[in-house]
Parts: structure tokens; sequence; C-alpha cells
């Protein structure tokens, strides 16, 4: 049941993430982008991450996403034009991609069995993902929310530029 | 409890919440049209059924035969997809709202509440995210708006959806840091948990609701002006005002899919009353009366959870039948100047309360 749930929400994924690719439309490739998160968090809540599962679809799925759309809505923006596509891109592509993808295989198939859990071993409830937080990640955490307030000045600083 | 058994008492309690649900939703239709008919000296519906009581049930009927035209300029996928995102949203949060406390029937023990259990121990026991998911859920609420509006392919109906959108957006921010007071001095995200945080009195009387008890009446009004903005009500229905954009967002839209616009707006309203009654008025705690027979009292914590609903039900109709609509401006400004500070500096405080209590 668990491995048919995974299957069914990663294929969701990857087939969202596909379709955001080849969508013509702007918005149709920004309700994608919202299946794959919605697909992430279902995965995460698989996993026994339910506090993670809910945040992302509240942070993702629901708020940076209403943003995209909102975008998209203000712009009006249209359909997009398929390039003719790229030389480079025709011949290392799909060579590049297999390579890729076998070295990936095997470094799980190499290192991933040593690292299976049982599911709900791992941090799911919100006051474990706190204390984890604001205890072992504190450094990374403060680091990021200083980027986060640059990247908040800087969008004030360039909203600001046509006014002088 | 056997695998068919959870399954058929589940498949029972989805049907009849939902049927309360959608039967309270079309007679809050009726209650608006009938309170706000009085306070503008009309009489209302009165002319189906006594009291214009069977009003809901002719126009679920009209919304169902009327012919239901889809404009040749929309975007058909996204047209037909935006009601039903909508409507399934707000129906969905339902099922996190725990609505009393454990009832036995026919030898089975279960909470009244959709994804409510009995554990081993006999406590019941909800998602430990439920508020969590509610939040989630009306977030992607806004996708049925923005996308009725973007996918009807009209000016009225573009700019309803910017507005909602906007609107929303920001308004979540103060409702969920107005919630957070609440979270703090509760210590669980669980609904059923914050509830059974408030069942205690002081003195024999004196309900410790977080309202009053923890001090968050603060919260609460920001809590309530943000879901009247979250729900688009008056006096921040500028999404569908009348006077500047036709009907908003669902401007283009007839029969059925209008309705469940419409019904989605109730059922929301429903939702945010059920929210407000579990976070800052005790869920359903009330006085208890001991002189009554023990099969009615069995049904008090129904009665008192009812009436909290109601009262709030209640408040929505009369703000709207009271207060002019905001400027678009004053809206996002009172948003983001008055409530979101306040929202913020309410959690600070209760923050400091709990620690120095810890």
């Amino acid at each position: 049941m668990h491995l048919f749930l995974f299957l069914l929400f990663a294929m969701l994924c990857v087939g969202g993430a596909v379709n955001l690719l080849i969508q013509q439309k702007t918005i149709n490739s920004a309700l994608s982008l919202i299946v794959v998160m919605g697909s992430l968090a279902l995965i995460y809540l698989l996993l026994g991450a339910e506090f993670v599962a809910v945040i992302q679809v509240i942070v993702y799925a629901g708020a940076i996403m209403v943003l995209f759309v909102f975008v998209i809505m203000l712009l009006n923006a249209g359909a997009e034009e398929y390039s003719p596509g790229s030389l480079v891109a025709r011949i290392v592509g799909i060579p590049g991609l297999l390579v890729g993808s076998a070295i990936a295989v095997g470094v799980f198939l190499r290192h991933g069995q040593q690292q299976l859990v049982p599911i709900g071993a791992l941090y799911g409830p919100a006051d474990k993902v706190g204390i984890l937080i604001f205890t072992k990640y504190l450094l990374a955490f403060e680091v990021t929310s200083v980027l986060v307030l640059i990247a908040i000045m800087g969008a004030v600083v360039l909203a600001r530029r046509s006014d002088s | 409890m056997s695998a068919l058994t959870f399954l058929i008492v589940a498949v029972i309690k989805i049907a009849i919440t939902i049927g309360v649900l959608l039967t309270v939703v079309a007679y809050t239709v009726w209650l608006e049209r009938k309170a706000v008919g009085r306070m503008q000296n009309r009489w209302g519906p009165s002319r189906v059924g006594p009291f214009g009581l069977l009003q809901p049930l002719a126009d679920g009927a009209k919304f169902l035969f009327k012919e239901d035209v889809t404009p040749p300029f929309v975007d058909k996928p996204l047209y037909l997809l935006a009601p039903v995102l909508a409507l399934v949203t707000a129906l969905t949060s339902i099922a996190m709202v725990p609505i009393g406390p454990i009832v036995h029937l026919f030898g089975i023990s279960t909470p009244v509440q959709i994804t409510g259990v009995v554990d081993g121990a006999g406590h019941a026991s909800d998602i430990n995210v439920g508020i969590l998911v509610i939040l989630g859920l009306t977030s992607l609420g806004v996708y049925g708006i923005a996308l009725a509006g973007w996918s009807s392919n009209s000016k009225y109906s573009l700019l309803g959806s910017l507005r909602a959108a906007a609107q929303m957006v920001s308004y979540e921010v103060s409702l969920g840091l107005s919630l957070i007071g609440v979270l703090l001095v509760s210590g669980t995200l669980s609904l059923r948990g914050i509830v059974d945080a408030q069942l205690g009195r002081s003195f024999g009387f004196i309900p410790h609701w977080n309202i009053l008890y923890h001090g968050q009446f603060i919260a609460f009004f920001i809590y309530m002006m943000a879901a009247f903005a979250e729900t688009n009500r008056v006096p921040f229905d500028m999404p569908e005002a009348e006077t500047e954009l036709v009907a908003g967002y669902h401007t283009e839209y007839s029969a059925m899919k209008f309705a469940m616009f419409f019904m989605a707006e109730y059922a929301n309203m429903v939702t945010v009353a059920c929210v407000a009654t579990i976070m800052f008025l005790g869920g359903w705690s009330g006085p208890s009366l001991p002189f009554l027979p023990a099969a009615v009292q069995a049904f008090l914590p129904l009665v008192w959870f009812s009436c909290k609903i109601f009262f709030f039900l209640f408040v929505y109709i009369w703000i709207r039948g009271t207060l002019p609509r905001f400027r678009y401006d004053q809206l996002m400004a009172f948003g983001w100047k008055f409530l979101f500070p306040l929202a913020l500096a309410n959690v600070i405080v209760t923050a400091f309360f709990v620690a120095i209590r810890a």
C-alpha cells in the first residue's frame, strides 16, 4: 500500500514537472508546479513528516504559488513560443541524462541500504522540528533569515528606484 | 475496532457532517436574507413555505435547472476547474473540526469529528497538525477564485480575482499570527487538544476559554477581522463589489457553477466560525445542566457548539447589515499597517507570559 501510494505521488510529481516544461500557456505551467508541490507534500506525509508536509502546502503550494499565479494574472501573460532548441542540448542532452541517472542509481544502490528507517522514526511532529531548528541547525536557520531579509531589502530598493 | 467497522463509521460520519454542513450553508443564506431584510425594514423571503423556510430548496432547484451558459471566450478547462476547487477546499476543512467529545452508540465509541479516532486507552485523538491543515486548505482555496477570474477572460472577473488573491494572501498573515498566541498557551497544534486545554473552570463557573482565561481577546478580534477578509465578506467584499465589478470573479458563471462559489463562500464562513469557536471560545464546552435527563445531557456539547457557530454566523450577517464597504487601499493599509503589527505584538506579549509561567 505504502509503495503504491509512493509510486502514485512520485508519478504525479514527475508528470507535473514534465507538464510544466511542455505547456505553452504560462498559467498551466504554474498550475503544474502546484501539482509538483502538492505531491511533494504527500510524499513527505508518507515519510511520516506531517508538519513539514503541511508547511510545504501552506508555504509553497499556498503562498508562493499564489504569488506566481497573481503575477501571471497581473501581466496577463499569454502563450509562450517554442524555441528551435540548442544544438548542445540535442547532442549532449539524452546521453547526459542517462549518465546522470546511472550515477544517482549507483550511489543509492551502494549507500542507500544502510539508511532505511521505519516510518515515524524521523522528526515528524512540530515540536521535534522546532527543537532541531533552534539547536542543531540554529546557525543555518539564522543565516537563512538574514538571506531572506537581504532579498526583501533588494526588492524594496528595486521597487523604489523608479520614484527618485 | 476492525477495519470494516472503521470504514463504515467513517463513511457515516462523513455523510452526516457534510449533510449538516450543506443544510447549515443553505439556511445561513435564508437567515442572512431574512435578517438583513428586517434590518433594512423589509420582509425578506416570505412566500415559499412558512416564514420562507423552503426558499433554500427552491433556490437549489432553480440553480439545478437553469441554463448553464459557458461563454465562448473562456479558457474552458480552468473555467470548469475553478468552482470545483473552491467548493472542495471549502468543504474539506470541516473534516478537521472537532465538534464534540466521544459518543457511544451501538457499542461503538467514536469522537464527533471526521478525522478523530479513539485510541487504545479510550482517549480521543486527531491529526496532530489539524489547525495547519485547515490553514493549508484555506490557502489552496485562493486558487478557485484566482482561476475563476483568469479563465473567465473578462475585465471585471480578472480585477475581482486579482483583488481576492492579494487580499487573501495579505490577511492570511495576520490570521495565522493571531492563532499563534492560542497555540503558544495550548502547547499543541491538534484542534482536539486545544479544546481539551480549555475544558476546565475557575470557581466552578468561569470557563477557561482562551479569549478570557489566557487573555487572547486581542488575538480574537484580529482573527475575526482577518477572517472577514479571508471569506470576502462585507466590509471586505471588494472582490465581488457589485457597484464596481458587476459581480467580481464569478461574473461569467451561471446556474450550478455560480451556486458552487456561493456555497463555498458560506461553507468558508462556517469553517471560520468553527475555528474561532475552537481556538477562542472553548469548542463544545459550556455550562453543565445537571437537572436535565442523561439522554439530553449527552447532546449538550453539540448544542453549545451549535450555539457558538450560530453566534458567529449572526455576527457575519449583522455586520453585513451595518457596515459599508472599505476602499481597496484602506483595506490593504488596515491589513498591513494595523492588523499585522498588532498580531505580532500579541505573539510577543503572549510568548513573554508563557515563558514567565514556564
